[in-house]
């Protein structure tokens, strides 16, 4: 698993705002008066219950995000006190946060960037000028300009996904030999490659309309 | 610690809140009909009339004196008294009067003219009576109400309403607004695919990709959910919150009117011969679902033209309507990332789902015979009770929705920053950070507008805000952040403040067509005698629920950490636990409060000693595996 800089905070404890106990700062629930409790400050993976990692199996996220949302959900609080929904609604909000970034590869690969090379990069990807991607980014929107039929866009759309699917591999490889440069620039590369996707996605329903 | 527990023995809760027995109701709000729907143990009841109706028809006579006649019997006054019938209205929540729908140039509305510095929601005058649609639909839940109240024999202030999933903020917010002047506390506004697809997951234990197609009175609907194993999570959703078989009716009137037209020449028509009109053109909507041709009347001033139509020119009035729902289910599933042969199931929702042209449109497209095995007038009520029912008395089942449409702010040049986009999970929170542009700017506009399009006008305006009080700064070195947050609901509530100076910019609301917290107020003292009184109740419930709440804390605490008391701390806390206990069977809530702040007050030593022990614990590292366990455990609770 990857090695993210982290102090291990369930040895840390908060007064429960509730009964005013002691409750480690990660917990959901307070484990005296069983009232739930603010959202932690950790990162997306550990709100899932999960180690940071790129190589995500959405199956098994799709069921701690369902099993910490049984729980957490605003449903779950409709006829509970005030402060109490208001909390679950934080948690709740958390929870999509944090799903929302770990079930995309795009976002997934961004935020772990982030979490990974903060030192390295502080800026993130962003400052990433990488003249062949410039280049690849230019001749794919020139294609596209030139693809008047249905087919000429599918050709490109399989394409780009054959691209997508060799940079999520790379990106695997990346993360997984602590390559945070070489992430970084696989996922600026993705970023062009989504948007490529977008605009594949708006001309065919030009071309439809 | 026995001693204590002695005291307050955990089976003697406080009071029950007298709300607890209440049953809460699953109400759809529909724009041709309403239905209002109870469930029990997961067994739902439809509410009827005494003929046996379960449609109560959207449509409200309003009497000289302002009363209020809803349904069957509006219904059959709208052809003899039109000009104080107002039917379809949910058209109208939450919109403006350039959104009413002319027919023949003539609206079916008799708008009232709009007043500066009023919002711009429209206002109606039916029948000398000017009223904002969020009246004339509190007029409609309040039948709704005392129809449920009938029925169970017993107060009902607690439901679900369902709202289209493509109806924007000012609609619920709208709808919201209608609920409470009805005297309904609504326990959560569910989207109307959501509600059939709980009603047909739970009936049907369907599992898998499913898409609902919702065609309603007024608005379409489709939604893409995954449904499996009591999760019914909504993937993507799209419509529009203007279309339905009113449009069809429109069609044919007009169709109608042509004819006429090319018969009698130009003729004026009156608000309510277009009302009439409609009502003519709906009538042979209905019919042509099941027969081939058909002839009717159509009655405007003192000339009566016949008219025929068949099922062919029907089709044909229609198709671009039907075209353009398809269009947007090809939308939805393929911004998704899905093909029509990916999806399982397509459930039929709402009345116009009965149009054949419709029911042959979507299987054609989907490729499969459409589900409506479960009334489609009927399933989204069934729904919405048996959320009302897991919401009060708890489930299993668990629902995860959808923001319908992007939500941002006007930029400059009139352009829109997206700030969450549509089809993100609800509840959500996202900041956005803008900075000023002049030297010592101490004010910022925001305005606040819904839709996907990017330049403002062509978006939906929701609200203008005006923030002040940013510290004089050079231009740019201010850093106002702007925070969404859009609830289970899906109502947003926008906040704002300075970062640099930690200020809380003043917030000021202006709903662009919604009602001020002022007028509400007073539509609720002009609607309810007891308005005052409703609210003074539903304020002393939420006092004693939180009583009760800090209550079974510390009785929790007591039971955990006793020890750590000496006799005499733990009979203070016990004597102010009595207090409250008895305050709480009273009707004080200032009294309740005091109580609770006490009893606050008396165990703050209690806390300290708790928190202490609780770090020393966690010192020696003995109690970290227990602290851990136990958390777990709170969790499964």
């Amino acid at each position: 698993m990857l090695d993210v800089n982290t102090q291990s905070p369930e040895t840390h404890l908060k007064p429960c705002w509730s009964c005013k106990g002691p409750s480690p700062a990660t917990a959901l629930f307070c484990h005296t008066c069983k009232a739930v409790q603010a959202p932690a400050s950790v990162d997306h993976f550990a709100r899932l219950g999960m180690e940071p990692t790129f190589d995500v199996d959405v199956a098994a996220l799709d069921r701690l995000y369902f099993d910490l949302q049984r729980q957490l959900h605003p449903d779950r609080f409709a006829t509970k006190a005030p402060k109490e929904k208001a909390l679950s609604q934080r948690q709740a909000t958390a929870l999509n946060d944090a799903y929302e970034v770990l079930k995309n590869p795009l976002m997934r690969a961004d935020y772990l960037v982030h979490l990974l090379g903060i030192d390295v990069l502080p800026e993130g990807c962003n400052l990433v000028h990488d003249q062949s991607i410039l280049m690849e980014a230019m001749e794919m929107r020139e294609k596209l300009m030139m693809a008047d039929t249905q087919d000429a866009l599918n050709a490109i759309q399989r394409e780009t996904k054959t691209e997508i699917d060799d940079v999520l591999s790379a990106l695997s490889l990346a993360f997984a030999g602590h390559d945070i440069q070489g992430a970084c620039r696989l996922t600026t590369r993705l970023k062009y490659l989504d948007k490529m996707m977008g605009e594949v996605r708006h001309s065919r329903a030009r071309l439809m309309s | 610690m026995a001693q204590l527990l002695q005291i307050h023995e955990p089976g003697e809760s406080p009071v029950p809140h007298q709300d607890d027995a209440e049953m809460a109701v699953g109400i759809d709000l529909g724009t041709t009909n309403s239905v209002v729907a109870v469930s029990s143990e997961g067994q739902v009841e439809v509410l009827k009339d005494d003929d046996g109706q379960a449609l109560v028809p959207s449509i409200v006579a309003y009497a000289p004196d302002g009363s209020a006649i809803v349904g069957e019997l509006a219904k059959r006054l709208l052809l003899s008294r039109p000009d104080s019938v107002v039917s379809s209205i949910k058209r109208l929540m939450g919109r403006g009067a350039e959104d009413v729908k002319s027919l023949g140039g003539q609206m079916p509305f008799d708008i009232e003219p709009h007043h500066e510095g009023e919002s711009q929601l429209v206002r109606l005058n039916i029948g000398g009576h000017a009223l904002t649609p969020i009246e004339i639909s509190a007029d409609i839940l309040r039948a709704l109400k005392d129809r449920a109240e009938a029925h169970l024999g017993a107060k009902v202030e607690k439901a679900v309403i369902t709202v289209p999933a493509y109806f924007d903020d000012a609609q619920r917010t709208a709808t919201k607004d209608a609920a409470r002047l009805a005297g309904l506390n609504v326990l959560r506004l569910v989207n109307e695919p959501t509600a059939a697809a709980l009603a047909y997951g739970l009936d049907k234990s369907a599992e898998g990709l499913y898409a609902v197609f919702d065609l309603g009175g007024g608005t379409f609907d489709v939604s893409l959910l995954r449904m499996e194993k009591g999760v019914f999570q909504v993937l993507a959703t799209g419509g529009d919150a203007a279309l339905g078989g009113d449009d069809f009716d429109h069609a044919i009137a007009n169709h109608f009117l042509e004819q006429r037209k090319a018969g009698l020449g130009e003729t004026n028509l009156s608000a309510g011969e277009v009302k009439v009109a409609l009502m003519t053109a709906r009538m042979a909507k209905e019919c042509l679902t099941t027969e081939d041709s058909g002839e009717w009347m159509l009655t405007a001033g003192d000339k009566q033209t016949k008219h025929a139509l068949d099922r062919a020119t029907f089709n044909d009035l229609i198709r671009a309507d039907v075209k353009r729902t398809v269009k947007i289910c090809h939308e939805v599933l393929t911004e998704a990332g899905f093909d029509p042969m990916d999806i399982k199931g397509v459930v039929l929702v709402g009345g116009s789902t009965r149009v054949p042209l419709v029911r042959e449109t979507v299987s054609q497209y989907f490729g499969s015979e459409p589900l409506a095995d479960i009334d489609p007038d009927q399933v989204v009520a069934v729904g919405a009770a048996l959320q009302a029912e897991a919401l009060t008395v708890g489930s299993d089942t668990l629902l995860l929705d959808v923001t319908p449409l992007s939500l941002g702010l006007e930029t400059m040049g009139g352009l829109v920053e997206k700030v969450i986009p549509r089809n993100t999970p609800i509840p959500v929170a996202k900041a956005q950070e803008f900075t000023t542009f002049k030297d010592g700017q101490t004010a910022m506009a925001i305005h606040v507008v819904q839709g996907e399009r990017e330049m403002v006008d062509q978006n939906r305006s929701l609200a203008r805000f005006n923030l002040t009080g940013i510290p004089p700064m050079a231009a740019g070195a201010a850093h106002i952040r702007v925070t969404f947050q859009v609830d289970a609901d899906g109502l947003l509530t926008v906040s704002a403040g300075e970062d640099t100076s930690g200020i809380e910019a003043k917030v000021e609301v202006k709903p662009s067509y919604g009602l001020s917290e002022e007028e509400m107020s007073t539509m609720l003292y002009d609607s309810m005698a007891n308005a005052k009184g409703d609210m003074e109740l539903r304020l002393l419930t939420e006092a004693r629920v939180e009583a009760e709440r800090a209550m079974l804390a510390v009785r929790a605490a007591l039971q955990a950490d006793c020890k750590l008391l000496t006799v005499g701390e733990r009979e203070t806390i016990g004597e102010q636990m009595d207090k409250l206990i008895d305050a709480i069977k009273g009707t004080d809530r200032d009294a309740i409060n005091a109580a609770a702040e006490d009893l606050d007050k008396a165990t703050r030593v209690f806390a300290e000693k708790r928190m202490d022990k609780g770090i020393r614990d966690a010192l020696t590292g003995v109690a970290i595996d227990k602290l851990q366990s136990s958390v777990s455990d709170g969790e499964n609770a």
